[in-house]
């Protein structure tokens, strides 16, 4: 088998973007705009990358004339069910205005009412045509000389420069100082040192069974193509991800996912049962108890259930199906085919009754058969993803992070990913300017304070550990490319990963429960697929992305099961339930964060024994919705250490648990 | 399968490959576009919003109630017009974006 014997380049910027999306752009051009050389590195191509590929027909967060920030951080943060970091929802809420304003400026089509205002759904929804917003957003990127957008490159890893220099000093990074990524369409790596980074890599999708079986597995709502590589990174670097267990089920339409917001908000739809009742109101109205509502109405045998809208006239239906070309095809061209059948079906019956037909004009119900997806983990609808204080500096000393990949701050959608972009870019050249003046200064002066990078030189990837990790990952794909393939391959583990989550770890085939048994048979069955994914071989770089994407997902979904066994309670009923603790636990209003104790920068290959997974809690500063509100700085406290509730790997991984 | 390409419409100009945030097509060198991955693709349609030639078009699979209808997508005067192909039918043409919307 001929190997792709990978050529290493290597790159030079002052800050990093990983992802192009809608937080990347947002990132890298107020970087730019400050006067910084950026490197974006995007796993496709930044004109239709990410989330907005397909286009969205609303602005879900903004904030009308007569409201303030505080008012949709409090709506996040009650809809999270009170998990949700108060200072990171009201300083992405602060710059909600600003984000729309961007949008504006790069001429997304928002919708006007007469007198030249926005037309909105609702106090935090803004109308727009959508179809073409992300080519319009990349656009902010475009012939900029300081911004090099380097395309069909898969971010593998981060290079970090170690502290004291050395291999002893690889348990703790000093400063994360670039990333290192494949190339798609050569067979080249590519390395990029910078001395600040951003990670907007989006979510995570396909960790559990798809709702749709088999040739149909990528027709989901989140993008197949964000595999949680950006977390992936993290958790191999030693970052803290936080909040993974609040994962995302998201109510669709079935069949296509698409969002039922437009029904509802746009046309009034309610959620209807088989009998007809509008059973809504018995469930409550927070995202997670309308998808309860579903579940709870189809397990008690009053499914199937429906968005219900209408009747609709000819030009109200035509300008649903056109909302929904502007953000889910598939949809659309499902309402166009229905609409093109009952047409001929009530010609047919016109002509058949000898009248003439103006059955096309006529009123129409419109009623669509929803569903719960599969579970996402998203930082931009829940609280997921990457431990960050209100700069977005993750706990990884020039690691910054925003948009979905983000957690403590839910419900951003577009604006919020922005507002998260801008805020990510000033974080980050902040941390540059202090790098700078450390320079200039004599050693020896720097606070030891960890999140204070050490003194150093500004011209990153010196550092032993940046080359040691660069090293060890062209040894790591090499073993990938040379050798006898395995009789599996990659789609297979993925196939048998996502059954294990399906099954033990709350997926939608177990009615989203799960219980402490289940997740430890989940944790050993992911510890075994890892164990056969490091046996499979790849003949082209697009194959060893492949494999690299499957064990991204193995990666969170580790932490993941972690997550979900150590929060023993039931908070969020429509995104899953913890059999045997029923109910929210007060005691339980608090974050769960997690990291690896000894990082290994790159995926070892024994990764249930090494290196131990530490699950710490921390204050949750939610409790503002019944008492005064705390700084981040006095909530934000984290709690001490404790061990983890063990995911055992075969033989009870040493470390862990302990 | 649900991206279908029509080979004799294809010009090679690489503009679906190019955008497809998937990376899943091929396209380029004088031979028409294809699809390498094709249970891969997400629906997203932005390959048929890239197409100068309606050479690529969307399909919904059966799994998902789709009646074997294909969707493609033009641009006139920078606005999008898509087009519904029926087998036995005639094409249907909807424009995606008229001034002043704002009815849903
Ligand atoms: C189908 C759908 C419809 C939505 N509709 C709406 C709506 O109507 N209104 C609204 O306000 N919000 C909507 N949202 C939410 C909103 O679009 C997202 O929250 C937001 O765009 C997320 O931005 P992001 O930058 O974090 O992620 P993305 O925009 O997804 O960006 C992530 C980027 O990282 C790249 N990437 C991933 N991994 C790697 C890697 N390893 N190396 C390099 N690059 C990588 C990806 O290719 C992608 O470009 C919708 C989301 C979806 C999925
Ligand atoms: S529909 Fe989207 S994912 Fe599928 S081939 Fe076209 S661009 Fe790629
Ligand atoms: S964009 Fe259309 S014409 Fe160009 S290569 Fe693709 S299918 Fe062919």
């Amino acid at each position: 088998m001929p190997s792709p014997h990978l050529k290493t380049v290597r790159l030079q910027a002052d800050a990093l973007v990983i992802g192009g999306g809608t937080a990347g752009c947002a990132a890298a051009w107020l970087l730019a705009e400050k006067g910084l050389e950026v490197i974006v590195l995007e796993k496709a191509a930044i004109e239709r990358s990410g989330c907005l590929a397909a286009g969205v027909n609303a602005v879900n967060a903004w904030i009308a004339p007569g409201r303030e920030a505080a008012d949709y951080a409090r709506y996040a943060l009650e809809d999270a069910h009170g998990i949700a970091s108060w200072g990171l929802l009201l300083s992405m809420s602060a710059r909600l205005g600003e984000a729309v304003g961007f949008l504006d400026r790069l001429g997304v089509p928002f919708h006007r009412g007469p007198d030249g205002r926005y037309v909105s759904r609702s106090w935090r929804n803004l109308k727009i045509n959508g179809g073409d917003i992300k080519p319009a957003l990349a656009s902010c990127l475009k012939d900029r000389p300081n911004i090099r957008v380097v395309e069909r490159v898969h971010a593998l890893c981060y290079l970090a420069e170690s502290g004291r220099g050395g291999e002893g000093a690889l348990a703790r990074p000093a400063r994360i100082c670039g990333a290192a990524g494949l190339r798609l369409n050569a067979p080249e790596l590519v390395a990029v040192e910078a001395p600040a980074v951003v990670c907007a890599t989006g979510g995570a999708a396909g960790l559990y069974r798809p709702n749709n079986p088999g040739r149909s597995g990528h027709k989901m709502w989140y993008p197949p193509f964000n595999t949680g590589g950006g977390w992936a990174m993290g958790i191999f670097a030693g970052a803290e991800l936080t909040t993974l267990e609040m994962r995302f089920v998201a109510l669709r339409l079935q069949d296509t996912a698409a969002p039922t917001g437009t029904l509802a908000l746009g046309q009034g739809a309610r959620q209807v049962n088989a009998l007809g009742e509008d059973y809504e109101p018995r469930y409550g109205n927070t995202t997670s108890q309308r998808v309860l509502a579903w579940r709870a109405e189809t397990e008690a045998g009053r499914g199937p259930c429906a968005m219900r809208a209408g009747p609709l006239d000819l030009p109200a239906r035509r300008a649903l199906t056109r909302s929904y070309l502007h953000m889910s095809p598939m949809q659309a061209l499902k309402f166009l085919e229905g609409e093109a059948a009952a047409e001929e079906a009530a010609a047919a019956a016109a002509a058949g009754a000898g009248a003439a037909s103006g059955a096309g004009n006529g009123h129409r119900e419109f009623s669509f058969q929803i569903e719960g997806t599969e579970p996402y983990v998203i930082g931009g609808h829940t609280a997921s993803g990457y431990q960050v204080d209100e700069s977005r500096a993750t706990t990884l000393p020039g690691l910054f992070a925003c948009g979905d990949a983000a957690g403590g701050a839910p419900q951003k959608y577009v604006s919020g990913a922005l507002a998260e972009g801008f805020i990510a870019a000033e974080g980050a050249a902040l941390y540059l300017a202090g790098l700078r003046g450390k320079a200039d200064r004599p050693p020896g002066d720097a606070p030891a304070d960890a999140r204070t990078p050490a003194a150093g030189p500004l011209e990153a990837g010196e550092g032993a550990l940046a080359s040691l990790t660069l090293s060890r990952l062209e040894r790591l794909l090499e073993g990938f490319a040379s050798g006898p393939a395995p009789a599996y391959g990659p789609e297979d583990l993925e196939e048998a990963m996502q059954k294990a989550m399906d099954l033990y770890a709350g997926g939608r085939g177990s009615g989203y429960r799960y219980g402490l048994e289940g997740l430890r048979e989940a944790g050993r069955r992911v510890l075994g697929i890892w164990k056969l994914a490091f046996a499979l071989k790849a003949e082209t770089p697009r194959s060893l992305s492949r494999i690299w994407e499957l064990l991204e997902r193995l990666a969170v979904a580790r932490h993941l099961i972690a997550h979900l066994a150590e929060r023993t309670e039931t908070r969020w009923p429509g995104f899953g339930e913890y059999a045997g603790h029923p109910g929210p636990d007060p005691a339980l209003e608090l974050f769960i964060n997690s990291r690896l104790e000894a990082p290994p920068f790159v995926p070892p290959e024994d990764f249930g024994r090494h290196p131990p997974m530490m699950l710490r809690r921390s204050l949750a500063d939610s409790r503002i919705l019944d008492g005064p509100r705390p700084s981040l700085a006095e909530g934000g406290q984290p709690g001490p250490l404790f061990p983890g509730p063990a995911v055992p790997g075969e033989g009870a991984p040493s470390g862990e648990g302990a | 399968m649900s991206v279908v390409f029509e080979p004799s419409l294809c010009v090679s100009c690489g503009r679906c490959a190019s955008v497809c945030p998937g990376t899943l097509l091929e396209a380029g060198d004088g031979r028409p576009a294809r699809i390498l991955f094709p249970d891969d693709c997400w629906g997203c349609a932005s390959c048929l919003k890239a197409c100068p030639r309606r050479a690529v078009r969307l399909t919904l699979p059966p799994a998902l109630g789709g009646l074997g209808g294909l969707l493609s997508c033009g641009r006139e005067g920078g606005r999008l017009v898509w087009r519904l192909e029926r087998p036995g039918r005639e094409p249907a043409d909807f424009p995606g974006d008229p001034e002043g919307e704002g009815g849903y």
